[in-house]
């Protein structure tokens, strides 16, 4: 069978050329990789190379031919057991325009399917119920976030942890301490200072079946690995068409500290939030701490887990379970209210609850929104909430520009705005990065009175 | 320059090296003890079945690869296209050492050749390249990330040297798991110099983790030669200061792949940690499709597929060992036509639903 010969692109933009010379004439053997033409652009001139042996039977574009549509068939090659005379012209001179794929109609009827599809909807599950009589322990943060890892690593023989200082050290800020006791260096690993490594490492670990719980000792340092964060963990399902699996939970502490200055203070919230293919957690307290790092180190899905370290020492009420596990993608009411609402995460939701105490005092109902988990980000909680107040505020330890705040804000806007009686506002952290200077990092950093401020101001009362 | 594949260690290769940089002899590399049981015997003895694997294999990623070039000039494959053309002796004489369903394979984006190479269907490859539904990533991952789980194949990564990390996590979860399976984590010249590697070096080497690292040395990274590039162009000498140990190979003779694969999967197997093996080997075509070519010359280019070509260095040793001209055409044939049924398939397979723009994003639902 004659073999066609089509113009080649030399980009994919390309859509025609010049056949500036051919290099072979008609009746000359062709090994592949012979030379057997040149083609020119306006911006380059590239070999034309033959894929299969034979011999050139018919040029059918001449030399000097300008704008020849990539695809035209312009020679044909007659294969070893063939005499050249016997090659006959194509039937027709096939152009790009024909040609299926890239972007290009490949004969699917517009009606198979619309351009963009409804994105398909799930509700998030509520919290479950926690029994009558259950005892509540007052548990700081770090013990929870330490209890919800050594429960899943008694339930589950793959889940693992890495990290600097996490084994021997126990934990830069203790939050995996005694771990190495329990379960053995094999499976609480210290690791080199070597972040992007390590976030490689786990990464592969959790492709290879296992489920690893990486701990950055900051997530400013995880910088370096966020290659690894997004780049391989997050997308990684979505490109194999399902096949891989990325289950690994990369944690630490995020957001200012106290007096640590610019390079150690910073809320990567918004920016992990932003990927799709990733789940992003930021809890307030020990409860959410512990039942969402367990869903957490449970999910199929990669997982960053944004902490705070100025939270690690607090107590708060935690539910004596034996398996208290939350719901990802839940947002929680934190305080009911009637006037106005604050939506808030991590540290956020303590000067939140702190403002709307202020607030109550001054006659203003506030009902207090912990976002929980930033992505997916539980909009039906945001809506209903300000159906029911009309009013909303969004407080977060962080920078205003393109931050959770702002997505909130576009939320309430878009789907939203029959309800708003006021403008969405942020209080944020102020533009800057975080000055080292006590009274200067007072100043760029939220609190409540700037929340309550706020408040006040979408109340429409001084 | 590209370096001369070696099959003999030269006496002292310091030499070679500028003024400003001190001489090394080989002395100073204590870590050559596979390499040297390696030129001991360099040639894998194989049987008439695996030669002739071995060329089948070969033959079928070239071809599949000069059909992917052409789809591509046709407007049928787009964005990037990084062919292994030339390279072909590295990945089947590696993966055919491997153990299946055990051993792990990880490389970068120059990937449709270690896919070949495991045995994975052509036309779900190709239908891949096209961007079609039948894809190996239902057409959402393209020419660069493409993979297997089935045959633990791990990718097909588009960022240069995040597979090494990966591997590295891989070979801990071979570790792990106590499977006593290895991982093969293949990247380039280019990313011999990222970062990242010489971490995963570090950590490979400190925990003991089974993996071979191999470095498919073809010469340039992009348009760049390794002379304009690194420090030490010698690159299985870049695991020393890990107290990995290095080998250096031929990476256009499979038999002679194949042979130091042997060697260096038994030391990992045998729990004595990393191997760093350095495939020296070259690509016949530009970096990906649109590549200028103006780094080196045509006749570099013709010399390496005059003189060392793999294919046809193999196809001498079949007919020497008795295979007839007829025989290997018949060969020859039979691959076209997987090859181009490959291509139909690809070419003739619808685009994925436009459903599929939101599955695969998340696994749970939440």
């Amino acid at each position: 069978m004659a073999i066609e010969l089509k113009m080649p692109a030399l980009s994919p933009t390309m859509e025609e050329g010049t056949l500036a010379k051919w290099l072979k004439q008609e009746g000359d053997a062709i090994e592949p990789g012979d030379i057997i033409a040149e083609i020119e652009t306006d911006k380059a001139t590239m070999e034309f190379e033959a894929i299969d042996e034979g011999t050139l039977a018919k040029i059918m574009v001449e030399e000097g031919t300008e704008n020849v549509a990539v695809g035209t068939v312009i020679a044909m090659i007659a294969g070893e057991d063939e005499d050249e005379s016997d090659v006959s012209s194509p039937a027709a001179t096939e152009t790009a325009a024909d040609v299926p794929g890239e972007g290009k109609d490949v004969g699917r009827s517009d009606e198979d399917g619309s351009i963009t599809p409804e994105k398909p909807k799930s509700q998030p599950k509520a919290d479950p119920e926690i029994p009558h009589g259950t005892n509540m322990a007052s548990i700081p943060v770090r013990e929870a976030l330490r209890d919800a890892m050594a429960e899943e690593m008694r339930r589950d023989e793959r889940v693992f942890v890495m990290g600097e200082e996490v084994a021997q050290y126990q934990g830069a800020y203790k939050v995996t301490q005694g771990l190495l006791d329990e379960f053995g260096p094999k499976r609480v690993i210290d690791t080199p200072i070597t972040e992007y490594g390590f976030a490689g490492i786990g990464t592969g670990a959790a492709m290879g079946g296992l489920r690893p719980i990486v701990e950055f000792m900051t997530f400013n340092f995880a910088m370096q690995a966020i290659d690894h964060i997004i780049n391989s963990a997050a997308k990684t399902n979505y490109m194999s068409g399902g096949q891989m699996r990325c289950p690994v939970v990369f944690r630490g502490p995020n957001g200012a500290a106290s007096r640590v200055g610019a390079q150690h203070s910073q809320n990567y919230g918004p920016w992990y939030a932003s990927v799709p293919g990733l789940i992003v957690i930021a809890p307030y307290d020990s409860s959410d701490a512990k039942g969402l790092l367990k869903a957490a180190i449970r999910s199929e899905d990669p997982v960053v887990f944004l902490e705070n370290e100025l939270l690690y020492g607090k107590s708060f009420e935690l539910p004596e379970l034996d398996d208290h596990v939350l719901p990802i993608g839940k947002a929680r009411i934190m305080r009911e209210g009637s006037d106005v609402t604050i939506v808030s995460y991590s540290i956020g939701v303590g000067f939140a609850l702190e403002a709307a105490e202020t607030l109550a005092g001054e006659g203003i109902e506030a009902e207090v929104i912990d976002l929980r988990t930033l992505r997916p980000l539980d909009k039906q909680a945001v809506l209903d909430s300000l159906a029911k107040t009309n009013r909303l505020i969004i407080a977060e330890e962080g920078w205003p520009t393109c931050s959770i705040a702002s997505e909130v804000q576009a939320i309430c806007m878009e789907e939203g705005f029959d309800h708003l009686d006021a403008p969405v506002l942020r209080v944020c952290n102020e533009d800057v990065p975080l000055p080292y200077a006590a009274n200067l990092e007072k100043l760029a950093l939220i609190d409540a009175s700037r929340i309550v401020e706020a408040v006040k101001k979408v109340c429409y009362k001084d | 320059m590209a370096k001369k594949p070696r099959t003999k260690k030269a006496p002292a290769k310091g030499k070679a090296s500028s003024k400003s940089q001190p001489v090394a002899t080989p002395e100073d590399f204590v870590l050559h003890s596979l390499q040297e049981e390696h030129e001991k015997s360099p040639k894998f003895d194989a049987s008439p079945e695996q030669l002739l694997h071995f060329y089948e294999q070969m033959l079928l990623i070239r071809r599949f690869e000069e059909k992917a070039g052409q789809l591509y000039g046709l407007g049928l494959i787009g964005g990037f296209c990084h062919l292994y053309i030339g390279q072909e002796a590295v990945a089947v004489g590696l993966q055919s050492a491997l153990t299946e369903q055990l051993d792990s394979v990880i490389t970068g984006y120059r990937d449709h050749g270690h896919m070949l190479a495991y045995g994975i269907d052509p036309k779900v490859i190709m239908a891949e390249l096209t961007g079609r539904q039948a894809g190996i990533s239902k057409g959402k991952g393209g020419s660069m990330h493409m993979f297997s789980t089935e045959h633990k194949f791990f990718g097909g990564h588009g960022i240069v040297g995040a597979q090494v990390a990966l591997g590295g996590g891989l070979a801990l979860a071979h570790q792990y798991n106590e499977d006593g399976g290895l991982c093969l984590a293949y990247f380039g010249d280019g990313a011999a110099n990222q970062g990242q590697v010489y971490e995963t070096f570090n950590m490979a080497a400190l925990w003991n983790l089974p993996i071979v690292f191999v470095i498919e040395n073809n010469g340039y990274a992009m348009g760049t030669a390794v002379t304009r590039s690194s420090a030490e162009t010698e690159f299985h000498r870049r695991g020393t200061a890990f107290r990995i140990p290095g080998m250096d190979v031929n990476g256009m003779d499979v038999l002679e792949v194949r042979n130091a694969a042997e060697i260096a999967f038994k030391h990992v197997r045998d729990g004595k940690g990393p191997v760093l093996m350095e495939l020296n080997t070259y690509r016949y075509r530009g970096h990906s499709m649109s590549d200028p070519a103006k780094y080196r010359t045509r006749e570099e280019v013709q010399e390496k597929r005059d003189h060392h070509d793999p294919i046809d260095g193999l196809k001498k040793v079949l007919l020497e060992s008795g295979k007839t001209e007829e025989e290997i055409k018949a060969i020859d044939k039979n691959i076209r036509k997987i090859v181009s049924e490959a291509a139909d398939f690809a070419e003739n397979s619808p685009e994925p639903e436009a459903s599929e723009l939101y599955t695969d994003v998340l696994v749970e639902e939440y």
